[in-house]
């Protein structure tokens, strides 16, 4: 029985995807796909802007990490304008970057991809939700997740006028200085949010770590890939979500090469196909192969997973203790385990939450020099941050005005495309056998990919909506032998 | 008592109205506590067919974010409509078409070209573009053409309720949901926020001159910014006073410029004429030459007047130019 298997819409994702799975003769998978159906082309609307609009424009590209692109945005203005910001502008960038990483990385791993392992891989989907973590957790983890996600936005909407969408970057700092009663409600907060990291790391301890199924599903050979991976770091190789050196690191572990984030058309590429708008980053070092991991392939990976693949260690010392755990356990050298990324992302909620205590300890930052007046002209630059779902360029030209005249994106998730394409493919084949397709499967390869917290908004600049869901059984001929619509 | 049914959907958006729904904080478990949520994809995994088995107008109500593009969204939003008793626009997408409607600027395949071909990052020496149907060694794969351009919610659907901004500040949401639970809401068409320009709630209004005369426009990364002082008296392109309250200045309060998400007072047909218009009133110039230089610091209109209102405006996308350059023509 040859059939074709389409699963749309995906939910608890910030946007649109669908995945359509053909069988061949005995019901096991031939492939499976992975297809973005939607794009915006922000790139194509960014022209004719004024370039100080671009962090306050890209940050509509998604709502879920807006202070992503607004930074990314706004270092791209420093580059442009060939302007640093004063020490005190600096800092309160990092302030809310790493604030924004904290809260952000716990919406996702409490909200949308805890669910699988707190509710369980296959519970009913009226309770593979924040309400059924709530259940399964106790009302009081709930308010404080809630609470301690509040506390975050609500700082960084004291200092960037909004959280969704906020709109303190300009070239050469920000627009307002840190008075010392926000400094001390950073304080309060990071406080919180570290003491919140420990927890978190608790919880997942006990149970994904505590539960022998999980750790098994964790190390399964379905949810393993053998790519490069890429990610920022600092001098000392440590991970750094706001600034420093791209390095790439081959499969086996070693450095492939470091890179300046202006500098990356030398290293990174965008394949297309016809049947996905997403667009599939690849290392032009290696090249491009077609989808397929391995030394010779040139796919790789971003987000938390890769980025402590692609560092040697956390700069704060409770992130690197859990560094040094996850190492032990799922370790030497580069963890492949997709389904890793959850552990990887809190141990990254730690150190930002660490790094938020650093900046809000250090007097320097309410210094009211928050801005150097830029007095260069305009004609390009390029700005990258970590996104809390990986690497994130922004690239622009303007005009003698600074009117943007060419706008070239290249966002956290389409770093990992091919990756994930390769993800949702080998867990399809694992799990559906004999054409035998049930809810909790169909979750299970959703969880490949939910595990990269992937944005297709992001990927495609596209409208994310609900994403589509239907699986379409189709046997030799193409004639539709089953359907199953999840919308 | 049974509690009031509502759901919540998105359609064309960023995903930043869900999180402000989110950002509710403690007060979404309140709201949890006094309505059923029927349906809210991005949170709770929940079927298209659990919104059809409902009955007509079951849903007390509906809160649609984002514009609509595709035609699957116009249809859940058509579904939507016949289950709710009550339909809300909410944020800037679904009222006026938001940022994302600024891809009415273009066309489509302006757009594929660009992003599939032009860009310097993609390796695409055979020319392949993303089509509605292709042909892999498997079998066939469709994709949903693609369609530049952008519409409201309410020129698809009949809407009740709007609800203002980029995203809706929270305590609009709150109270707008709390109206609903109460049987209190306006008469409908009512937008759920202040009938009065954002300057009445900005923390500088006190700092703003009775007679506001603007010298020259200037770009908020040419200067520092004062963080008491009016910006318009700095000369900055502030547009709080065509835009509706209800935000509490949250962009002046960031020390930046309002941009006009929250959209005009109910007086008002086309936003980005309405906040031209109330610029070229506070131009002081004297004679053609003067306001021609003034008019020439603005440097983007379109981008800067109709940010996010571009598809609810009268001419609702580009007009495709017989013989006209790539200018833009804009609402005088």
């Amino acid at each position: 029985m040859t059939g074709q298997i389409l699963i749309d819409p995906m939910t608890r994702l910030e946007g649109h995807g669908k995945i359509q799975i053909f069988l061949d003769d005995d019901g096991g998978v031939d492939r499976a796909y992975l297809q973005v159906p939607e794009l915006r082309g922000f790139e194509k609307f960014a022209q004719g802007r004024r370039a100080e609009d671009m962090p306050q424009i890209t940050s509509r590209i998604c709502g879920v990490c807006p202070m992503a692109h607004h930074m990314a945005a706004t270092k791209a203005l420093d580059d442009l304008y060939q302007v640093d910001p004063p020490p005190a502008g600096r800092k309160i960038r990092e302030l809310l970057y790493s604030t924004f990483m904290v809260e952000d990385h716990a919406l996702h791993f409490f909200f949308l991809g805890g669910p699988d392992f707190i509710v369980g891989p296959d519970a009913a989907r009226q309770k593979r939700n924040i309400l059924g973590v709530v259940d399964a957790v106790g009302l009081e983890v709930g308010k404080e997740v809630i609470g301690v996600r509040k506390q975050l936005r609500d700082l960084v909407a004291a200092v960037a006028g909004k959280a969704v969408h906020p709109v303190f970057g300009l070239p050469g700092g920000v627009s307002q200085s840190l008075s010392s009663e926000v400094r001390q409600q950073a304080a309060a907060a990071a406080a919180r949010a570290v003491e919140f990291g420990q927890f978190a790391l608790g919880a997942f301890r006990a149970i994904v770590l505590g539960n022998a199924g999980y750790v098994d599903l964790v190390t399964s050979e379905a949810y393993t890939h053998r790519t490069y991976y890429l990610g920022l770091v600092d001098e000392a190789n440590k991970v750094n979500f706001y600034d420093g050196r791209l390095r790439v690191v081959r499969p086996d572990g070693t450095e492939l090469l470091t890179f300046a984030g202006r500098d990356y058309l030398g290293h990174v590429a965008e394949h297309v196909e016809p049947w996905t708008y997403m667009k599939f980053c690849f290392l032009k070092d290696v090249g491009w192969t077609g989808f397929a991991d391995g030394a010779d392939s040139g796919v790789y990976g971003v987000a938390p997973l890769a980025r402590l693949n692609a560092a040697d260690g956390m700069a704060t010392p409770r992130a690197q203790e859990a560094y040094e755990e996850f190492v032990t356990t799922l370790g030497p050298g580069p963890v492949h385990h997709t389904l890793a990324n959850h552990w990887a992302r809190i141990i990254e909620l730690v150190y930002a939450a660490e790094r938020m205590a650093e900046l809000a300890d250090d007097p320097e930052i309410t210094d009211p020099q928050v801005r150097t007046l830029p007095t260069a002209a305009p004609r390009e630059g390029v700005g990258v941050v970590e996104a809390p779902r990986g690497t994130l360029f922004h690239h622009y030209q303007t005009d003698e005005r600074g009117l943007v005249t060419a706008a070239n994106l290249i966002v956290a998730t389409q770093n990992n495309a091919a990756r994930i394409a390769l993800s949702v493919d080998k867990a399809a084949r694992a799990l559906i056998r004999n054409g035998q397709v049930s809810d909790g499967l169909l979750n299970q390869v959703e969880m490949a990919f939910r595990a990269y917290d992937p944005c297709f908004g992001c990927s495609t600049h596209s409208l994310p909506g609900q994403m589509p869901l239907i699986v379409d059984v189709r046997d030799a001929g193409g004639a539709l032998l089953r359907e199953i619509r999840r919308d | 008592m049974t509690k009031p049914k509502i759901a919540f959907y998105w359609c064309a958006s960023c995903g930043g109205c869900e999180e402000a729904v989110v950002d509710l904080g403690e007060g979404l478990l309140t709201v949890v506590e006094l309505v059923e949520v029927a349906f809210w994809p991005v949170a709770l995994d929940f079927k298209r067919e659990d919104v059809e088995a409902l009955e007509d107008g079951e849903l007390a109500a509906a809160f649609i974010n984002g514009a609509v593009r595709t035609s699957e969204q116009e249809e859940m939003a058509r579904l939507l409509r016949r289950k709710s008793a009550a339909v809300v626009a909410f944020g800037s997408c679904a009222i006026l078409g938001g940022v994302p409607g600024l891809a009415n600027l273009y066309e489509g395949r302006d757009i594929l070209d660009l992003v599939y071909h032009q860009v310097p990052s993609v390796d695409n020496g055979d020319g392949t573009l993303p089509a509605p149907e292709s042909r892999v060694a498997e079998g066939e794969l469709t994709l949903p053409a693609f369609d530049a351009t952008v519409r409201t919610l309410d020129q698809v659907i009949g809407v009740d309720y709007y609800l203002p901004g980029c995203p809706p500040p929270a305590g609009l949401i709150a109270s707008a949901v709390t109206a609903l639970v109460e049987g209190k809401l306006p008469a409908r068409g009512a937008v759920l926020a202040p009938d009065v320009a954002l300057c009445s709630e900005c923390p500088r209004a006190a700092t703003k001159p009775d007679k506001l005369l603007v010298r020259a426009f200037r770009r908020p990364h040419q200067m520092l910014i004062d963080p008491e002082l009016c910006l318009l008296a700095q000369g900055l392109v502030c547009l709080g006073p065509a835009t509706r309250a209800g935000c509490a200045a949250a962009c002046p309060g960031g020390n930046m410029p309002c941009t006009g998400c929250m959209g005009p007072t109910s007086s008002v047909v086309d936003y980005g004429a309405k906040a031209l218009s109330a610029m070229a009133s506070l131009l002081d110039a004297d004679g053609e030459d003067e306001v021609a230089a003034r008019v020439a610091e603005i440097v983007d209109p379109v981008g800067t007047f109709y940010r996010y209102s571009l598809p609810a405006s009268l001419l609702h996308r580009r007009v495709r130019p017989a013989a006209r350059d790539e200018k833009e023509e804009v609402a005088p």
